[in-house]
């Protein structure tokens, strides 16, 4: 089948297989390997992108699906810049937080607080982890996660 | 947000150098490589816990449109052959080991669910799955071994057909004298402990790539293996190649946590022959299922303990005879027994401890070290007898505990048994009590205990504290090096063999080296896990990475120091003692504008021409190592407060409070983040994580769906502090801190549930709860 679909800003037009996964398409069609697969079964998050703006798993659409379609993926969040200056006001809390470890969940943890922020701009902590639960991160305890989106929303980080 | 201020060293809260990579979708992961040509691979594994395997026809799958090659342990040939053995046991007096180490694929027998049976290659990762459907297997299936004490009961069925029994090892190691000890005893506390299984579950799976080069003859192997040189070394000898033709890149591994240091696994012996022998650039990602059943797990042990005590409440000495489950092959050797074993010591003065063990094979996954590595195990067991015998005494159990802590002028101290790295178990160095005292004002425990937990257990309220205490030995040997090169820019490279999966190398070891250089963290650009770059080295485990490659770097930028210092000193005609580097230059001192850029006197020192003085050496670079006599030992104490819901057994944690030292803090912010996704990963193993093995073998909750991981939702925040007392062992004075979060929360756990519960009779002897569990026991302490 053919797919047109738009992502981080540019049109594609590919023929793909009608079962290949989304995640799949973004890492393995288009190069877009930020996009990370860590279960396949929709529980880790780790292939969150984009889809009009909301957060979905790209590991449970098919490709097909994003038909006519813009998707966003973390590539596409600091404006494309490759030389890895400029920071989206959420991945630069990221660093200055430590909210990342391997760094493996990192990119769907981002894509899934793009449009909660979006939404709740000033979000109390209950409501940032209630966020996050649906993002599984082993090596942080998320609890430097919740701080960096508090530092990104211009709460005082912590002494 | 508040600008950032360039700082270096060691100590400082230095924001990391990777962290731009990893945000922007940047950083290169396993999977993430794109090969020409490249070949996807599928494996077909056993669904049988045990099995005599009779026949595999492949022929079906080999006519499949898009595969290009099916292999059988048939199609191996002399490639097939058992992995080594990693880890040669200890040299303990009379101990037995028989080493059953796995194989690359099953050949008569399946021995456990998930063994991999037969290899596809296909044009694309689909249509190798499409191919596992079209091969048939025959397998007569037999009884599986899958209960500890019951693999060892007189005719039991047998895991391995040329082992009499299940028994993998035995091994006792003594100090002082138990019978004695207990003769001897005003107490005698005696309970059963439990452990079991749960998953490592890094969130990314294990993944392999390879390609052959046929012009220049060489191997590239991609491998989310935190021991890239041994994988490196291991390939060239497997396949007949010299170490200099394999190169291995562990790139970003997504989180290993112990697992993703076993050799060999089975798809790391097949991706690299398959490309050598396709000619063609072949790769395999792990799926979340086969993770669940083909990644090595942890943690089952049965334990029967005994604690002898004065009525004073003083540990005269321990019995423990325990059960270790090591799977279906033993490849690791006993390091998590032997931590088991080791750690049950803790930071308490024991004088005499007997400690016998027998490990079983048993028809489920292999186990090697998973966070922790066993010494959870050991830590729960001696802080739960410190429970029980608290309270049997009628004392508090923060005093029982203070009376038997280690003295500051008992190290370094002996334990007199063996640890997993052959050395003697001797703490380097350690002051115990200002911890537990810290603890106890951090979470205000005597206030708590007086005052907050009567008002509230009057109001109907089940809150409970608990305070544990726990050592762990890290920062073994063998050893690690690292080479620092001052680049003509200025800018300084630091190479060092160990991979990394999180930990912050890229920024620890530059916090080292631009201690000692006076640069800035940023202009030091470190590559690890690349073994064309450096190839000395064992890898990343036993949280040794910023002890011993830590060590490594400061010796090779101490000599690169010596090098700057004496080229400048011929260049600037002044003495060495009177120069001074800072911020990338040299120059005499009290003439901070003079002098020479770091960049520039690189240059002089690898001239395109003139005479060279001999014996120097061109460059400003220096490789050099460093190897611990034995690891250092770090410690901590973990107090946490908890609310217990009694008709549902859910359990809010409402505090959780860590004091550790972990010796000389190289970056507090990234040991805090250890210890932070520490506690983590041991609240889960504590109340969420189980894989629950049913009688044939069968792995029931092999998914994210059935298998709890904690969210964010039920990790609570970590209240750090740091102590530091310095190891004398190595040059930073640093201990590890890798597994430390991970290793007393069960004990932590149990002992705070428990005294949210007091008087109902509640007592736990097993780990992990999960809220079913704990409601059985409360109703069965009824």
């Amino acid at each position: 089948m053919t797919l047109v679909c738009t992502v981080n800003g540019v049109r594609h037009e590919r023929a793909v297989e009608p079962r290949l996964l989304l995640s799949d398409f973004l890492r393995h069609e288009l190069g877009l390997t930020g996009t990370h697969v860590g279960c396949e079964h929709g529980v880790c998050g780790a292939c969150t992108v984009l889809l009009d703006g909301e957060a979905v798993r790209s590991c449970l659409m098919f490709a097909v699906q994003a038909e006519g379609h813009e998707l966003e993926t973390v590539e596409g969040l600091s404006g494309g810049d490759a030389s890895g200056d400029a920071l989206h006001p959420l991945q630069a809390a990221f660093r200055e937080a430590h909210g990342l470890q391997c760094g493996f969940c990192t990119p769907g943890v981002l894509m899934t607080l793009v449009p909660f922020l979006r939404e709740h701009p000033d979000p109390d902590e209950r409501a940032i982890r209630e966020a996050l639960s649906g993002n599984l991160c082993r090596c942080t305890g998320y609890q430097n996660i919740v701080a960096a989106v508090r530092l990104a929303c211009g709460a005082a980080p912590r002494a | 947000m508040a600008p950032h201020r360039a700082r270096s060293g060691i100590g400082e809260r230095v924001r990391r150098n990777e962290d731009a990579r990893l945000l922007t979708g940047r950083a290169l992961f396993v999977d993430d490589v794109r090969l020409d040509g490249l070949l996807h691979v599928a494996f077909l594994r056993s669904q049988h816990a045990h099995a005599r395997l009779t026949s595999v026809d492949a022929s079906a799958a080999r006519t499949r449109l898009g595969v290009v090659a099916v292999y059988t342990a048939a199609d191996l040939g002399d490639y097939w052959r058992p992995g080594p053995l990693l880890v040669p046991p200890p040299p303990i007096a009379g101990l037995v080991f028989n080493p059953c180490t796995q194989v690359p694929l099953a050949k008569d027998k399946l021995r456990h669910v998930g063994e991999p049976i037969a290899m596809v290659v296909a044009e694309s990762r689909y249509v190798a799955e499409d191919a596992l459907d079209d091969i048939v297997v025959e397998a007569d299936p037999l009884p599986a071994v899958v209960h500890l004490e019951a693999a060892l009961a007189p005719g039991a069925p047998r895991v391995h057909d040329h082992l009499p029994s299940n028994l993998a090892a035995h091994a006792v190691q003594r100090k002082g004298d138990w019978a004695r000890a207990k003769a001897r005893a005003h107490a005698v506390i005696k309970r059963r402990f439990r452990y079991d299984r749960g998953a490592s579950a890094a969130i990314e799976n294990r993944a392999v790539a390879a390609q052959w080069d046929p012009r220049a003859e060489e191997l590239t192997v991609w491998d989310t293996t935190q021991a890239p040189i041994p994988i490196r070394n291991g390939l060239a000898q497997l396949l007949g190649l010299l170490e200099s033709q394999v190169r291995v890149i562990a790139p970003f591994v997504g989180g290993g946590f112990g697992p993703k240091i076993m050799m060999f696994y089975p798809e790391e012996v097949l991706v690299p022959w398959a490309a050598l022998r396709l000619g063609r650039s072949v790769k395999w990602t792990e799926d979340r299922q086969e993770n669940f059943f083909a990644t090595t797990q942890e943690r089952g042990q049965i334990h029967d303990a005994e604690l002898a005590v004065t009525k004073d409440g003083k540990i005269l000495g321990v019995k423990d005879v325990f059960l270790h489950d090591t799977g279906a092959y033993d490849p690791y050797g006993l390091t998590v027994p032997i931590n088991s074993q080791c750690t049950l010591l803790g930071p308490y003065d024991i004088p005499s401890y007997e400690s016998e063990f027998t490990a079983v094979f048993t028809n489920k996954t292999i186990v090697t070290p998973v966070r922790g590595a066993g010494r959870q195990h050991g830590v729960f067991v001696i802080e739960r007898l410190l429970d029980f015998a608290a309270r049997e005494l009628g004392m508090d159990r923060v005093e029982i505990r203070r009376r038997n802590l280690l003295r500051r002028d008992q190290f370094p101290f002996n334990n007199e048994i063996l640890f997993q790295d052959s050395a003697p178990l001797t703490y380097d160095s350690g002051d115990y009590e200002p911890a537990l005292d810290e603890a106890l004002k951090v979470i205000d425990y005597e206030r708590f205990v007086r005052e907050e937990q009567p008002r509230l257990k009057a109001a109907g309220r089940h809150v409970g504290i608990g305070v544990v205490c726990y050592v762990e030995g890290t920062g073994i040997g063998p050893y690690e090096g690292a080479r620092v090169t001052v680049e003509p820019s200025g800018r300084i490279r630091l190479a060092t063999g160990v991979g990394t999966q999180g930990q912050g190398h890229f920024t620890v070891f530059a916090q080292i080296v631009a201690d000692v250089l006076s640069v800035d963290v940023t202009d030091v650009h470190v590559i690890t896990g690349d073994t064309r770059e450096f190839h000395w080295g064992t890898g990343t485990f036993a949280s040794r990475g910023a002890v011993v490659a830590g060590s490594a770097c400061h010796a090779a930028a101490v000599r690169v120091r010596e090098k700057i210092l004496e080229l400048a000193s011929r260049e600037l005609k002044a003495a060495a003692a009177d120069l001074v580097l800072n911020g990338g230059r040299v120059h005499v001192r009290g003439d901070p504008k003079g002098g020479m850029a770091l960049g520039a006197l690189a240059l002089r020192a690898n001239p395109l021409r003139g005479a060279v003085r001999p014996g120097t050496e061109p460059g400003l670079e220096a490789t050099a190592y460093f190897g611990p006599d034995r690891g250092s030992t770090a410690n901590g104490v973990h107090a946490m407060v908890v609310e217990v819901d009694q008709e549902t057994a859910q359990v809010e944690i409402k505090r959780y409070v860590v004091v550790h030292d972990c010796g000389r803090v190289i970056n507090p912010m990234i040991v805090e983040g250890q210890i932070q996704g520490g506690v983590a990963h041991g609240i889960g193993n504590a109340f969420y994580e189980q894989l629950v093995y049913d009688d044939e073998g069968q792995l029931l909750n092999a998914s994210f769906m059935d298998y709890l991981l904690p969210t964010a939702t039920d990790v609570p925040n970590v209240e750090t502090t740091h102590r530091e007392t310095p190891s004398p062992l190595n040059p930073v004075g640093a201990k590890g801190v890798g597994e430390a979060g991970a290793i007393p929360t069960g004990a932590l756990f149990a002992q705070a549930v428990e005294d949210a519960l007091a008087g109902s009779g509640l007592e736990i002897c097993e780990i992990p709860l999960s809220p079913n569990r704990l409601f059985e026991l409360i109703h069965e302490a009824r």
